[in-house]
């Protein structure tokens, strides 16, 4: 059996599961969380350095960026130029190009401005990133995206830090059908059940934080997402059953007793 | 290092000595290769960051990677 892996941007990954980096207790945690995800690439914010503490420990002293690829991402911006902003600091900081692109469209729901985001991601395109991209669960939208030199489409499963799970997989489906690069659900999974269900909509990969940052035991929770999206995928592979109304029994008829 | 002059960092008024950007980053115990600096609004490439010369009221941003997620609340 090949070895089932997935590509974006031209560099390949073996694990579907892509994870945050905020919200946990400390660093020691988040470090073992990721260990136990399995996860090769996590989401990381770019801030301001703390100039009366510059000693204070780094998520870099923890999770080591030639290991794992640290994505960028731009959790917090609310127009175009924001996330661009911070991106073109991200690659200076970083000095790699694979980027997540979110621009926000209101703090009460974190859904994502989409004009903004389309914009944004042409730029980016322009200035040679290669912006994975959170966005509606909207097949249309996804494909102006990838129109605007997206890499990847990233819809929410269902409002950040809900963990509501996949709300629409309908629509997550169409756009697994409609896209030419990878579709990773971002956002809304809140257990594992729920990234199995991204993965066996066909999904190419789940990017989470919360439902593993606090979940009561986020290291067991890291494994537990990890065997889901194995799991899910490897359902999407075998190709469930069709669905019937009815009964069917599993056992002959011929010969009863 | 130069005469002392003040500047913005961060968003915060300072005052250094520093002639380069390079040596106000190593003033604030900060290593030049894991930060990224903009200045006036422009980002000053990390291979330059040795020999720009840090102007009286240039306005600077350094930033850094710090834990977030597809949650990050602003």
């Amino acid at each position: 059996m090949t070895e089932d892996t997935w590509t974006v941007a031209g560099r390949t990954f073996r694990s579907r599961l892509i994870v945050g980096t905020g919200k946990y207790k400390d660093f020691e945690q988040n470090a073992a969380a990721v260990e136990a995800s399995g996860a090769e690439i996590v989401t990381v914010a770019v801030r301001r350095v703390n100039v009366s503490d510059p000693k204070a420990p780094m998520l870099t002293d923890y999770i080591d960026p030639r290991k794992i690829t640290y994505l960028p991402n731009t959790a917090g911006c609310f127009t175009a130029e924001d996330a661009i902003r911070t991106l073109r600091l991200a690659r200076e900081a970083g000095g790699w190009d694979l980027v997540k692109l979110e621009v926000l469209g209101e703090a009460r729901t974190l859904y994502p401005n989409m004009v903004e985001t389309i914009r944004a991601c042409e730029v980016l395109a322009n200035e040679g990133f290669h912006p994975m991209v959170y966005c509606v669960d909207d097949p249309i939208a996804a494909k102006q995206l990838e129109d605007a030199g997206a890499v990847a489409v990233m819809p929410l499963g269902a409002p950040i830090g809900s963990g509501l799970g996949i709300q629409n997989q309908v629509t997550i489906r169409l756009i697994v059908e409609g896209a030419n690069v990878p579709v990773l659900v971002d956002a809304g999974v809140g257990t594992a059940s729920d990234a199995a269900v991204g993965m066996e909509l066909g999904c190419d990969g789940i990017l989470m934080n919360t439902a593993i940052a606090e979940a009561k035991d986020p290291i067991r929770m890291a494994r537990a997402m990890k065997l889901a999206v194995e799991a899910g995928r490897e359902a999407y592979l075998a190709g469930r059953m069709g669905r019937r109304k009815y009964a069917d029994p599993s056992s002959p008829l011929a010969g009863l007793i | 290092m130069s005469d002392p002059k003040s500047i913005i960092l961060n968003g915060e008024q300072r005052r250094t000595s520093a002639s380069t950007i390079a040596q106000l980053v190593r003033e604030l115990d900060l290593l030049p290769e894991k930060v990224a600096v903009e200045r006036n609004g422009e980002i000053v490439p990390r291979s330059t960051l040795e020999t720009a010369t840090l102007g009286a009221d240039d306005r600077l941003e350094i930033v850094h990677f710090v834990g977030g997620g597809a949650i990050t609340k602003p």
